[in-house]
């Protein structure tokens, strides 16, 4: 084995999932109307000819170091660490690294599974492509990639979402997108995926829906978590060859979950690397929240059986955070899996949580985050007391904070 | 032979008729009920409303949305079904809906909660025969019927999967795309339900964008159901309360069309073939 390189899947691996209906466990699956059934079928063919094609995975690296800007750095936080060591009880206050995958091209980990699954369309026949989006950065890498390779593209948003995030409206239209405000159901990100899914169903024969997020009918969760393992994968190496020794916990962000499955799955079989991820608890777990783990039940929705947040009767409750990238309902299906068995542990911030480490790393190391990887870091704040100076912490910066800074700003009440 | 199957006749389509259940309130439903079975239906189809019905059109989304606006649970749904039992010993009663909602307490809990409220099948939209470990053998068990769907993309490789465990009819979705808007070609469903008809000896139903009598008569030349669901949810949202007496008129114009679909060319055929049964 090399340091570079993951561990081999073994026969007791965490790595080996899904199987081949598509499970992680009891949950994933192909939960879809039967008009998309032969379609997902196919794609699952066409991904699983990909994988094999050394063609294809070279085409996929080379967009991702020319284009997208990998490998993204792997970058010690100095100064957060040390004001972290300041409040932590004596001895304790681990390091803190971040994956940078903020300085990506487009300002998140979003463009990562994009530029894989527009080759993959391609590689289809396929000459139109949808997305659903929330906060609009799935969105914008979407349309990113498809004025890159002159593809048509379709935008599905909520209405409530697209009078909330202006900017990456705009930022999509710059690009060449046609955005469609929803304007059903809540008129957030679910009701957007609703919308998109109905446009494949009626065009069926031309269309490649590129879902933004690990979850979704299967192979999507799959291929999703395939092209955002690079964070893992880089993470993994680069963290052995700056420090020759890999980190004693992994946090991320998790809305659908693809950042966080994209850091974690290359770490799996490392027995002593335990991973956290963050959901979103809104105003709190009591009140509105987009906790789907934390407060949620398995259930069947977007073609996935997952935690989700529901009522008794099964109606999709509408989830809140002020993080529009956390604000969905479920979460991957692999992820559900993963907190079953125990080998990732999960737990929630809350906005003003998030709108502290916000302003934290702001202000401690010159990084204006995401309000998505915010949460990592109010999580990594609230970790480092517990954790020893000898130990590492390693978070994902999944996106940067332009995005959010109106919404910011009306959190802490400035006029901008 | 179950209720479903004793309604598709041999010498006539079958009408199927959907409407959503608590649309536009609980307390109204079993009128509009009553209306279809006054104007004709043979088989009714109760809608169970969901927050995310990502294969309906504008007007089945917007009947869902209307219905829980005003609360509706999956126990009204029931009760709705028991007392439709009680009024209508005879006609089959079908429940169309998610997965989710009929999944939440459980496969085996909603089977024989169905079953107890009188309900003869139930078609779920979003489980397919690759997902259907749960639903249909806890349909099968509790002697229900799994209604199974088949489109314009299901090939030849996936209809004995299809039509594997479908049971009472099978519902051909005549075009590749939501509820309520499109309509497909007659000559393509022609040649639809020639194949269906090839993999399986369940009634064939067609569906999806069936609005006119002529439409419906046309296609029952050829099928031996039509489902029209859409277009009677219109009715529903445009008279509210008042929509029954709007309902019987038009399901009974549907009716009346496919009470002659077959008096074309083949109808002699088709009486010799009965009266040699």
């Amino acid at each position: 084995m090399t340091l570079t390189s993951a561990p081999a899947a073994t026969p007791n691996s965490f790595r080996q999932q899904p199987d081949a209906r598509g499970h992680f466990g009891d949950y994933g699956g192909r939960y879809v109307a039967e008009t998309l059934m032969p379609l997902i079928l196919d794609l699952e063919r066409a991904y699983r000819a990909a994988k094999e094609d050394p063609a294809f995975q070279a085409q996929f690296d080379d967009l991702l170091e020319h284009y997208v800007g990998r490998p993204s750095p792997l970058y010690y936080a100095e100064r957060l660490t040390d004001a972290l060591r300041e409040s932590a009880p004596k001895g304790m206050g681990p390091e803190i690294w971040f994956k940078r995958d903020e300085l990506n091209h487009t300002g998140a980990h979003k463009i990562n599974n994009c530029v894989g699954q527009i080759l993959l369309a391609m590689r289809m026949g396929k000459t139109r492509i949808i997305a659903e989006t929330g906060a609009g950065q799935h969105g914008v890498a979407t349309a990113t990639v498809c004025a890159r390779f002159g593809l048509p593209c379709v935008i599905y948003m909520g209405a409530k979402d697209v009078e909330r995030q202006a900017p990456n409206v705009f930022r999509m239209k710059l690009l060449g997108a046609e955005v469609r405000a929803v304007e059903s159901g809540a008129r957030t990100l679910k009701d957007a995926m609703n919308e998109a899914l109905r446009d494949w169903v009626a065009n069926v024969h031309d269309t490649f829906y590129i879902i933004g997020t690990a979850a979704g009918p299967h192979p999507y969760p799959e291929l999703v978590r395939d092209f955002q393992s690079v964070i893992g994968r880089e993470a993994r190496a680069q963290m052995l060859s700056r420090t020759g020794r890999l980190p004693d916990l992994l946090v991320a962000a998790i809305g659908g979950g693809s950042n966080a499955i994209g850091l974690f799955h290359p770490f799996l079989d490392d027995a002593d690397v335990q991973m956290l991820g963050v959901e979103a608890a809104g105003e709190g777990l009591d009140a509105k929240h987009a906790a789907s783990l934390a407060g949620g039940f398995p259930g069947v929705l977007h073609g996935n059986k997952t935690y989700l947040l529901q009522d008794d009767d099964g109606q999709i409750a509408e989830a809140h955070s002020i993080s529009a990238g956390l604000d969905y309902p479920g979460i991957g299906p692999e992820h559900a899996w993963l907190k079953d068995i125990g080998r990732v542990t999960y737990t929630s911030v809350t906005d003003t949580e998030a709108l502290d480490a916000f302003q934290l790393l702001c202000r401690s190391e010159g990084i204006i985050p995401a309000l998505e990887p915010s949460h990592a870091i109010a999580a990594v704040v609230a970790q480092s007391k517990q954790m020893r100076r000898d130990q590492v912490i390693l978070a994902n910066l999944c996106g940067r904070g332009d995005k959010d800074i109106f919404t910011v700003a009306e959190a802490l009440r400035v006029a901008i | 032979m179950s209720r479903l199957s004793d309604a598709f006749p041999a010498n006539r389509p079958a009408l199927v008729t959907f409407v959503t259940a608590g649309d536009p309130d609980v307390a109204s439903t079993p009128a509009i009920l009553d209306a279809l079975v006054a104007g004709g239906a043979d088989v009714i189809e109760l809608g169970m409303p969901f927050t995310d019905p990502m294969a309906d059109g504008p007007a089945i989304q917007a009947a869902n949305i209307r219905s829980l606006a005003g609360g509706t649970t999956t126990a009204d749904i029931l009760n709705i079904a028991r007392e439709f039992r009680g009024r209508h010993p005879a006609v089959p009663l079908v429940l169309m809906g998610y997965a989710n909602p009929m999944l939440r307490r459980g496969a085996q809990w909603f089977a024989e909660a169905a079953r107890d409220a009188g309900v003869d099948g139930v078609i779920c939209v979003d489980v397919p025969p690759e997902e259907d470990d749960a639903l249909g053998p806890a349909l099968r068990g509790a002697g229900l019927d799994l209604i199974r769907l088949a489109t314009p993309t299901t090939d030849a490789a996936r209809l004995p999967e299809v039509v594997n465990g479908a049971s009472g009819f099978l519902y051909y979705v005549s075009v590749a795309g939501i509820t309520g808007l499109q309509q497909a070609q007659q000559g393509s469903i022609e040649q639809a339900v020639a194949r269906l008809k090839q993999a399986t000896d369940v009634p064939v139903a067609v569906g999806f964008g069936v609005r006119t009598p002529e439409q419906a008569r046309e296609i029952g030349a050829v099928a031996d159901g039509v489902v029209v669901g859409s277009a009677i949810v219109e009715i529903v949202a445009q008279h509210g309360a008042d929509a029954p007496a709007y309902v019987t008129t038009y399901v009974r114009s549907l009716a009346d069309a496919l009470a002659s679909a077959r008096q074309g060319p083949n109808a002699l055929v088709q009486a010799c073939k009965e009266a040699a049964r």
